[in-house]
Formats: C-alpha cells, sequence, structure tokens
C-alpha cells in the first residue's frame, strides 16, 4: 500500500466520503460537495460552450467565412434568454417554436421507421414447432400481440380479449423483472467505481485484475 | 394575441408540416432547406444555452444579496465556477491542466458518489420492499433472480445441475432465453406503442393542440 | 426480522470492497450481443473509420468508461481510424484522459490515427449534420485544430465514410443514432448502454439495427476479455458477485419474513 502525494486525488477522496457521509446523515461537508459539483459544472459547460461551439459554430463562419445569414438564427437563440424577463417572454416562443415545429416534423416519420415499421417487420418471424427457433418466435410473436392487447384500453378485458390481456401482463412481469435484474448490476457498478477509486489511485493498492 | 400566440402557432405548422414532408422529397431544394434548418437549430440553440448560466449565477446572486440559508455556499458555488472558466481559458483542457483535474477529481467525484448512493438504496429496498405480494409478483421476482445470477460469473458455478446433466442450461443460458425471447417481446410491444405514441405527440405539437412547450401566460 | 438500514448498508460495503483483495477470478464468457460488435470491428481496416460517441456524464461513468476504454483500444490495436464525439456536454471532460493514456501506451497520434472533436450542441441536429458534413459540424477538434487540417480527416467527409457508429450511452440517445443516422443514411450502428437501458434495447438486436450492445459493466467485462486486456471492467465484476449475491439473499430473507408474517397472522 502506498498513499497517493497527488493533491487532487486528496480532494477527490475528500469529496468522495463528504457524499457518503450522508448516508449517516444529511451535514455540512455534503452541503459544500453539492454546491461545489454545481459550481465546477456551470465553469465547464461555459468554457466547453465557447471553445467547442460559439467559436468553431458562430464565430469562425460569420466573421472568417462571411456567412451572415447565421446572425438570424442567433438572434432567435439570444430572443430565447427573454424567456426570464416575464414581460418579454413571450419573445422567446419564436425560437421554440421554430425548433420544436421542425423537429416534431422531422420525427414523425422517423420515429415510424425506427420503432413501429422496422419493430412490427422484425416480428413477422418464421413460426414452426420443429426447431427451438421456431419455437422462440411463436413465443415472441404471441408475447407482442398479448401486450399489445394488455394495452389497448379502449375495450373490455373480458373473455377471449381479456385472456390475451392476462398472458400480456405475465410477458411484462417477466419483463420488468429482467429489467430490475439488470439494473441491480447497474446501481452496484457505481459504488463498484468508487471503491477503485480510493483503493488503487488512493491507497495504491495493486489489485489483481 | 396575434404576435404572442398564433404567430408562434403557425410558425410551429409551417416548420412541422415542411420537415415531415422533405423526409419524403430527394430533390436538392429539400436538401438544402433540411440542411439550413439543421444548421440554424444548432446555432439557436447555443445561443439559447446562454440561458442555462443566467440562471445559475442570477440564482446564487439573490441568494447572497438576500442572505438566504445557507448563503455561504453559493459564494462557493460562484467562485469554483469562476475558477474553472479562468483557468479553462488561460490552461486549456488538456489531461493534466487545472480544468481538468477538477472536472476529474472534483466533479466525477462528487456525481460519481451521490450516484453511487443508489446501491446502498437498492440494497435496503430488496430487503424491505421486494415482496412476492402476489403470483405475477413471484414471477417478476424470479425472473430478475435469474436475470441476475446469469449476469455474474459467479452463475456458472452455481447452477449446480450441470454436474448430474452437463447438457443442461445454465443461469447464463436461461438469463439470455429471458433477455431475448419473453423481455424482448414485451419491450417491443412497449416500443411500438411508444413509437405511436411520440407520432401522435408531434401531430399535436404540429397543430396546436398540444401548447406546453410555449409556456404559460397569454 | 426489523434490520436497521445502516447495518444493511455495512454488509453491501462489504460485499463490494472484500471481494478485490480476495478475487475469484472466474471466467468472464462473451456473449453473441457482445461477440458481434467485436468481430465487426476486428472485420475493420486501417481505412475504414469509426465513430465512438461517448453520450454520458459522470453519473454513469463506472459502467460505461471501461467500455469506452475498450473500445477505443480495440480500434487503436487494429489500426481503424477513431473519431470520438459526444453529444453530452459533460461527456469530452470523462473521455480525454481515456484518450491521452490508450493514445500513449499504442504510440498513437492525435490527428493522425485518431481524432477527438468534442461536443456540440444539438443532439439529434448534430447527428444529421454530420451524416451530411462532418467537417461543417465539427469545424475544429476539442483542442482548437482545425478539422480540415487534421490528416485523418482528409478523406472522411460524410456518412459515405464511416464504417460503424458506436454510441456508448447512459440515456436513450442511442436512438438518436438510430433514428438519423441508421436508419436514413444506412450506416451500421453499435451501443453501449448502463445496465438499467440494456433489457430495453434486446428488439433493436434482434431486428438488425444495432449489429450489437455492450450492456452494463458485464459487457464491458466481456469486451476486456475479448481484446485481452483485463482492466476496471473485469475487476468490477469480482465485487458483482458478492454483491449480487448480498442482495438475493436480502430479498430471500425479507421474503421468507414476509410469508411467515402472513401464517401467523392467518394462523392468529
Amino acid at each position: 500500500m502506498h498513499i497517493t502525494s497527488n493533491p487532487w486525488i486528496w480532494i477527490g477522496v475528500f469529496f468522495t466520503f463528504s457524499v457518503l457521509s450522508f448516508l449517516y446523515k444529511d451535514n455540512p461537508f455534503y452541503k459544500l460537495a453539492e454546491h461545489v459539483t454545481v459550481g465546477v459544472s456551470i465553469g465547464y459547460f461555459i468554457v466547453i460552450w465557447w471553445t467547442n461551439t460559439v467559436y468553431p459554430r458562430f464565430i469562425i463562419p460569420v466573421f472568417e467565412n462571411h456567412h451572415f445569414i447565421l446572425i438570424i438564427p442567433a438572434i432567435l437563440g439570444l430572443m430565447m434568454v427573454l424567456r426570464i424577463v416575464p414581460k418579454w417572454s413571450w419573445l422567446s416562443r419564436y425560437a421554440i417554436c421554430f425548433t420544436v415545429g421542425g423537429g416534431a416534423g422531422m420525427g414523425i416519420p422517423r420515429s415510424m421507421q425506427t420503432s413501429v415499421l422496422r419493430q412490427l417487420q422484425a416480428t413477422m418471424l418464421p413460426l414452426n414447432l420443429s426447431t427451438t427457433a421456431g419455437i422462440n418466435n411463436i413465443i415472441i410473436f404471441i408475447g407482442v400481440l398479448a401486450v399489445l392487447i394488455y394495452f389497448f384500453f379502449s375495450k373490455e378485458h373480458k373473455g377471449v380479449f381479456g385472456g390475451a390481456a392476462k398472458l400480456g401482463i405475465w410477458f411484462l412481469m417477466v419483463g420488468f423483472g429482467a429489467t430490475f435484474g439488470y439494473t441491480v448490476m447497474a446501481r452496484l457498478s457505481l459504488f463498484i467505481g468508487r471503491v477503485l477509486f480510493v483503493l488503487q489511485d488512493f491507497l495504491g493498492i495493486k489489485l489483481a485484475g | 394575441m396575434l404576435w404572442k400566440k398564433q404567430i408562434p402557432l403557425a410558425i410551429t405548422f409551417i416548420m412541422g408540416v415542411i420537415l415531415g414532408i422533405q423526409y419524403f422529397v430527394p430533390h436538392r431544394i429539400s436538401d438544402n432547406l433540411f440542411n439550413t434548418y439543421v444548421d440554424w437549430g444548432i446555432v439557436i440553440g447555443i445561443f439559447g444555452g446562454i440561458l442555462a448560466f443566467i440562471s445559475f449565477y442570477r440564482v446564487h446572486y439573490m441568494r447572497i444579496k438576500k442572505k438566504a440559508p445557507a448563503w455561504p455556499y453559493s459564494v462557493v458555488a460562484i467562485g469554483v465556477s469562476l475558477v474553472m472558466i479562468l483557468f479553462g481559458f488561460i490552461q486549456g483542457k488538456e489531461t493534466g491542466t487545472v480544468f481538468s483535474n477538477m472536472y476529474f477529481y472534483v466533479l466525477v467525484s462528487i456525481e460519481g458518489t451521490m450516484f453511487s448512493l443508489l446501491a446502498f438504496y437498492i440494497s435496503s429496498a430488496a430487503y424491505r420492499a421486494f415482496r412476492a405480494r402476489s403470483v405475477q409478483a413471484t414471477a417478476l421476482l424470479i425472473a430478475a433472480v435469474i436475470v441476475m445470477l446469469g449476469r455474474i460469473p459467479l452463475g456458472e458455478p452455481l447452477s449446480v445441475w450441470k454436474l448430474i446433466w452437463p447438457a443442461a442450461p445454465s443461469f447464463a443460458d436461461i438469463a439470455n432465453w429471458i433477455l431475448n425471447v419473453p423481455n424482448m417481446a414485451a419491450k417491443r410491444a412497449m416500443l411500438l406503442g411508444i413509437g405511436l405514441g411520440m407520432m401522435m405527440l408531434s401531430l399535436k405539437i404540429i397543430l396546436g393542440i398540444e401548447r406546453s412547450y410555449m409556456g404559460s401566460g397569454d | 426480522m426489523k434490520i436497521d438500514r445502516r447495518v444493511i448498508y455495512l454488509i453491501i460495503a462489504l460485499a463490494m470492497i472484500l471481494p478485490f483483495f480476495f478475487p475469484m477470478g472466474l471466467p468472464i464468457p462473451a456473449t453473441k450481443e457482445v461477440k458481434s460488435v467485436y468481430n465487426y470491428i476486428e472485420g475493420l481496416t486501417s481505412n475504414d473509420v469509426v465513430i465512438i460517441s461517448a453520450d454520458f456524464d459522470p453519473s454513469v461513468s463506472p459502467e460505461l468508461l471501461p467500455m469506452f476504454d475498450a473500445m477505443f483500444r480495440h480500434c487503436l490495436r487494429k489500426g481503424v481510424k477513431v473519431l470520438v464525439t459526444s453529444q453530452m456536454v459533460q461527456g469530452p471532460g470523462l473521455v480525454e484522459p481515456i484518450i491521452h493514456e490508450a493514445a500513449k501506451e499504442y504510440r498513437k497520434t492525435n490527428g493522425v490515427d485518431y481524432a477527438f472533436l468534442g461536443w456540440q450542441y444539438g443532439y439529434s441536429l448534430v447527428v444529421i449534420n454530420m451524416m451530411e458534413n462532418l467537417k461543417q459540424t465539427y469545424p475544429t477538434d476539442y483542442y482548437g485544430t482545425r478539422t480540415d487540417e487534421l490528416p485523418i480527416l482528409r478523406r472522411v467527409n460524410n456518412y459515405e465514410d464511416y464504417d460503424l457508429i458506436t454510441s456508448i450511452t447512459g440515456s436513450s440517445t442511442y436512438m438518436m443514432w438510430l433514428m438519423y443516422a441508421h436508419e436514413p443514411y444506412n450506416v451500421p450502428v453499435a451501443c453501449g448502454v448502463t445496465a438499467v437501458s440494456a433489457a430495453d434495447v434486446y428488439p433493436y438486436i434482434q431486428s438488425g439495427q444495432f449489429i450489437g450492445m455492450l450492456g452494463g459493466l458485464k459487457g464491458a467485462a466481456e469486451y476486456e476479455t475479448l481484446i485481452g486486456e483485463k482492466r476496471m471492467a473485469t475487476m468490477g465484476m469480482e465485487a458483482q458477485n458478492w454483491a449480487h449475491i448480498a442482495i438475493i439473499l436480502f430479498i430471500i430473507i425479507g421474503n421468507i419474513g414476509y410469508i411467515a408474517i402472513g401464517r401467523k397472522k392467518r394462523g392468529a
């Protein structure tokens, strides 16, 4: 074990334990960490915003390449900032409507293609009982239909329709169970990352990989 | 009313119809129009980003000015942001600079640890709340446990029945089947619903039925 | 049986710390979803271009950074040209040290073997812009160098030049790449997602919209096994073993208690 002399790692460990102290109870160290993270985050955003977006996508095209037409969307963007002034906030609607309207129009054919047509196409599978793949395809086909029937609330879930909806619930339960089982790994990974930082980077313990 | 409501709604309608139809028109003019929209949309968003940091400085400045509870923390927040900006512009963003180190050792440490608390909350919830209250909830829990065991390397040695019947599927095989067959079927049906829902929402926005994006007021 | 939550926290903390000192070294066989991505990149040559989009922030970095690290190293080792972008503003800061370290180890040069393009505001608009004109989307790279001066981008202009796009994300940003890159332009897309989203991606894999997926820390560990470099993710899986067992035991004990109380009430 060899504790690091890098002051940045010491700072990282300090803040790690400041946040972990919240598990015991809220305290000034946690509050400090909260406010520091917000400050660092906004400072980071401003630097990246200027160097990676404003300068290359506006300053260079307008002032070096003379694409003065870009001043129009720049003005629209600045009008969005007026949202914080109650008397003039209605001016922000022009930019918002331009982007939201265009986004909505763009999204219709693309979400139809990606989420509906391609998925329907992929559900048209060869069904047979002679192979494992064929049996799996039957289960997939029935499952998709059953869950779609469950989500159709315009008709009462009675009789055959109700039976299909109940089968849909079973598929949903298995699906949510699978999601939950996978989610546990995600949550644990987050803490494992911190443990590795403290053990390897701070304490200098060589861990077998 | 005209300038505050009708014209913005008209802009939404016109942009929505044009960009919706544009997808199906393989003409150079259509492509140029689309590319212009994309360029303008990016520049609008770039300048709209100013709202983010104006809001931040406004909120914390007001807290300091009014000496609100915990106002010294707002001084820390503003001070730290100015340090980041100063070093970011003077020294640069490369690895080893103050900017990069503050990001990696301060922000990543804090944010990472904040979210890592979820590991503890999920374990507490596992003990207190995950109950097999019904047959279907039991099916959910069984599927969850199988997927959990199937996703860890320890799942293979724990599949003890393979000692007697080597050809039998292990936890990993069963978990893969659950994910690729019943889970996939359920998620696909939900996706179909979500896809259709997204299209309906987009249509409602274009037709002016859905107006929440415009904000409140007249 | 009531157990103080702090006891539960202590047990789970020990279950995640002790395994690092007593590793089991169990094998991590790759699933077919991960193998698909690996095999695809293995089949690429030094003339091919891979875009890796680090669309994540620090809250999910323990799962996704190892994925990015493994894929980036794989591409560098193969000699495939890599372009690194991000649709999340916090992404570039996270991956910059990883890129720096890997490039130093593999003796690769920025601008020649790989390019770090950074973040652009616009989400789906940036994706569309990239498909039509990469240098217009990113006039400079993350460090401020003009992209038309970078040798790696001399013959890379638009979607026709991209051989694979991988979105590594903790949210549904992968949908954006599907909708605006894969469907209209037919560019092959793969994804690396957190374990939270992994179960939702299977419909896209089965339909062929994604060529493959890396799911959670396990997916990253599988990829590390395939490339023969056991790093962060493989180490992390040691702790995953015992932490998972602990949580399963919590669920079982909790339910045994629940059933026992139910029986007692019915008996009374």
